[in-house]
């Protein structure tokens, strides 16, 4: 092996192909990183080329500056729902569709029609965000045109004069939110975890059901521990979107980049947004960028730290 | 937000062709410096309009700039509320006087079609900086990259060479198109603010429209007591019940009280009777049950849309409205300006109205055909050009009586022409929202509020002067004075 590693013919070899896409990864992706760092400790407006350092003035104002702290405190909300809820909701489909049949193989088998529920499942995923802000417009509008009040006023629910302005209620604008990304996030972990729950052998359940197991039992003592890998990526996956929330909350809610009803939706990115190009405050805006990246740094390590199991070889 | 180019509904989703790709390209800096100083080396070698060759026209009064006969005009125009038709009919004119050749460019990305232009020294002859992604007037100053249009305004009008052209604008023009000492953006749509309604509607309601509170309110009732809304305005956007806010102080309380929130004095709000009831008025529509269903929650398409469909009796806007809503209005429907109705012993009569500049025009500092460019603009404020915009974009210009009496303009045009007019000089135009966004977007979260009866009067007055206040930290503050 080490003589094959120090050959410098081969190494070179190496580098050679190497070199390129690590000049590139290094220009396009490192150093805006190192460049946005060192704008945080500038007063810099982003309309204009020249600024002065001003040293940790904007990492203290952020401290004090309530809509961040605000838009943080929904972040971390999301961060608990969005993941929770889109693997719950994703892993039971799942298992319905794989073992949630009846009869045959001794529930081993999905329920009927299954593999056409995967691809009806999946539709979501295709949508890209923004045709879903869209849609979802369409179904929170705030008069009888949308979808939600449509349907609750014919139901004698909601008055007519008074519909329900969904998206410019303080309670419910984070809530009708996050139901657009659940909504959007199921079809495609359904699909990954029925594609793992088919790479676990039959043998193995059969071996469950003759011991006398459950439905439940099945899944929480076979299923699961034998999906943890992708539970596991997904957990980050999910809490990495609801990090960002950008796109959905910039385009569905009011305000300049959304946030609205009065920062009752705010998350960081669109506080970002609005004091970059908004109120050029792009110094300070740089600072949050800062706050943001490592935050979902730490939050990554500690997903995957905390979800660590032994991996189960079959 | 100010005018219609704000929320971009206009996409005309263009190709993405090679000229585009060339383009971006120039803007990651990959082709930009060679490509472009080549592109203008082929340029200044084959035109016949360039830099070498102006000084050989002869500047004479009917062509003070020097065009040359024959060149080329490269225009890039902003395509968002207003379309693109008029531009097209100018350079028709243009190229017919000139015996140029036009090429139009019309988009909504203007810094990234125009930003590698710039840099590469290669920039149109006439720009519409609008929009969203307008390049901002102060970067390109700053980089000496614009044309300074002092020399249009001293120029003959072309409507009468005995004036100059400076003689001949709407107040506020000049004041609107300064930058650093020099004048280099012509704003040149009039637009005016205030309420709409349908003609058709009232005739057949027998409504008269109101020109004080109480009868507005009244108007407001009996739309509710027909099944209608009273007010209806653009709620995911606060800053339209804004104007309504803002222009009841200004009208009570006179200039003083629009001056004194411009220039953050600690009594613009708080401690201000005037702006309490101003607020109060507001409010009462909300309490009274008078707006109409769902208008907080709707985007700017959709309540004016439910408005053209009968659904409210009023709503707030500026004058891009008309041709915003085109294809929305019912033909017979006969849209009509009203002025902000005013409060009892209001200082301001009721006529007065707020109406300022917009949609800057620029001519680069290195266009190839400057001289073209300036002559385009002189000849934008020309009545036969200006009648031209207000037929094919429905919006007034800054040109003094700048629309030909014998052309036929859409109602609402129309309407807004004679609201001009009867408002003489009695015209406002607040500057806080330009000078701090951050004031600007603080007291629309409260109206947003104070719409959806979540906040009281006086807590709006209470957050308002807390955003003055904070707005006194800003360091343009010392600079941003008006009297």
């Amino acid at each position: 092996m080490s003589h094959v590693a120090n050959s410098k013919g081969r190494g070179g070899f190496i580098a050679g192909f190497l070199i390129l896409p690590l000049a590139l990864y290094l220009t396009f992706v490192i150093w805006p990183y190192v460049q946005t760092f060192g704008y945080s400790f500038t007063n810099w407006t982003g309309q204009s080329p020249t600024f002065d350092f001003v040293g940790l003035d904007n990492y203290s104002a952020l401290m004090k500056d309530e809509v961040f702290r605000g838009a943080l405190l929904h972040n971390l909300l999301l961060l608990v729902f969005v993941p929770t809820i889109t693997i719950l909701i994703s892993l039971f489909f799942a298992f319905m569709l794989n073992a949630g049949g009846r009869g045959g193989a001794g529930g081993v088998q999905g329920v009927r029609g299954s593999a056409l529920y995967k691809v009806i499942y999946f539709f979501p995923q295709v949508l890209s965000l923004a045709i879903l802000a869209v849609l979802f417009g369409a179904v929170y509008r705030s008069d009888e045109g949308g979808l939600l009040n449509g349907f609750l006023t014919k139901l004698g629910l909601v008055d007519p004069a008074h519909p329900i302005e969904w998206l410019n209620e303080p309670n419910f604008v984070l809530w009708c939110l996050l139901l657009v990304v659940v909504w959007h996030g199921v079809g495609f972990y359904l699909v990954l975890f029925s594609a793992a729950m088919q790479s676990i052998p039959k043998d193995i359940y059969e071996a469950a059901l003759l011991d006398g197991a459950k439905r439940a039992q099945t899944f929480f003592k076979v299923t699961l521990p034998l999906l943890w890998d992708s539970v596991q990526t997904s957990a980050v996956y999910l809490g990495i979107a609801a990090m960002d929330m950008f796109v959905l909350v910039s385009t569905m809610t009011s305000g300049q980049f959304g946030g609205g009803p009065d920062h009752h939706s705010e998350v960081m990115a669109t506080v970002l947004m609005r004091n970059f190009l908004y109120f050029g405050k792009a110094g300070y805006a740089c600072a949050m960028g800062v706050v943001m990246l490592v935050l979902t740094l730490i939050l990554s390590a500690i997903t995957l730290r905390a979800t660590r199991r032994e991996h189960v070889e079959f | 937000m100010g005018s219609t180019s704000a929320h971009g509904e206009h996409s005309n989703g263009e190709g993405f062709g090679r000229r585009d790709l060339i383009k971006r390209s120039a803007a990651l800096g990959l082709i930009a410096v060679p490509t472009m100083s080549f592109l203008s080396a082929c340029a200044s070698g084959s035109d016949e309009t360039t830099k070498g060759n102006e000084s050989k026209v002869a500047v004479t009064k009917e062509n003070p700039f020097g065009v040359a006969k024959g060149g080329k005009l490269d225009v890039v125009v902003f395509k968002g509320g207003y379309g693109d038709d008029y531009a097209k009919a100018w350079e028709a004119a243009f190229d017919k006087k000139w015996g140029t050749t036009s090429s139009h460019l019309s988009t909504q990305e203007i810094t990234s079609k125009l930003q590698p232009r710039f840099n590469g020294g290669n920039p149109p002859d006439v720009v519409d900086d609008s929009g969203a992604q307008q390049i901002k007037l102060d970067v390109l100053a700053k980089g000496n990259q614009l044309a300074d249009l002092t020399v249009v305004l001293d120029a003959p009008s072309l409507d009468d060479p005995t004036k100059k052209v400076r003689d001949t604008l709407m107040p506020g023009t000049i004041e609107g198109g300064m930058i650093g000492g020099k004048f280099v953006a012509l704003q040149y749509v009039y637009t005016v603010w205030g309420l709409w309604y349908s003609g058709k509607l009232f005739k057949e309601k027998g409504w008269t429209p109101p020109k004080t509170w109480p009868e507005f309110m009244d108007i407001c009732q009996k739309a509710k007591a027909a099944g209608i809304g009273g007010l209806a305005h653009q709620g995911k956007y606060p800053y339209y019940i804004n104007v309504a806010i803002m222009d009841l102080i200004a009208k009570k309380g006179g200039l003083d009280a629009m001056k004194a929130i411009d220039n953050l004095e600690p009594n613009a709000f708080a401690n201000n009777p005037v702006a309490l009831e101003a607020v109060e008025a507001i409010y009462e529509i909300v309490e009274k049950d008078l707006l109409m269903a769902g208008t907080n929650g709707l985007t700017h398409t959709e309540s004016q849309t439910q408005w053209n469909q009968g659904k409210a009796a009023f709503i707030t806007s500026g004058s891009w409205l008309e041709n915003e809503q085109l294809k929305q209005t019912p033909e017979d429907f006969d849209m009509q300006f009203l002025p902000m109705p005013v409060l009892p012993g209001s200082k301001l009569p009721f006529e007065a109205i707020r109406a300022g500049a917009g949609e800057p025009f620029i001519v680069p500092e290195k266009a190839a055909n400057k001289a073209g460019g300036l002559e385009f603009l002189r000849s934008m404020l020309s009545r036969e050009w200006s009648t031209l915009f207000a037929q094919q974009a429905n919006s007034l210009t800054v040109l003094k009586d700048g629309v030909d009496p014998a052309v036929k303009l859409r109602s609402g045009t129309q309407s807004a022409v004679a609201a001009l007019k009867a408002a003489g000089d009695n015209t406002f135009n607040y500057r806080y929202a330009d000078w701090y966004s951050e004031m600007g977007t603080e007291l629309e979260n409260a109206s947003n509020e104070l719409m959806a009866k979540r906040i009281q009067p006086k807590e709006w007055i209470k957050r308002a002067q807390a955003a003055v206040d904070k707005a006194t930290k800003d360091p343009n503050a010392k600079n941003n004075k008006r009297s």
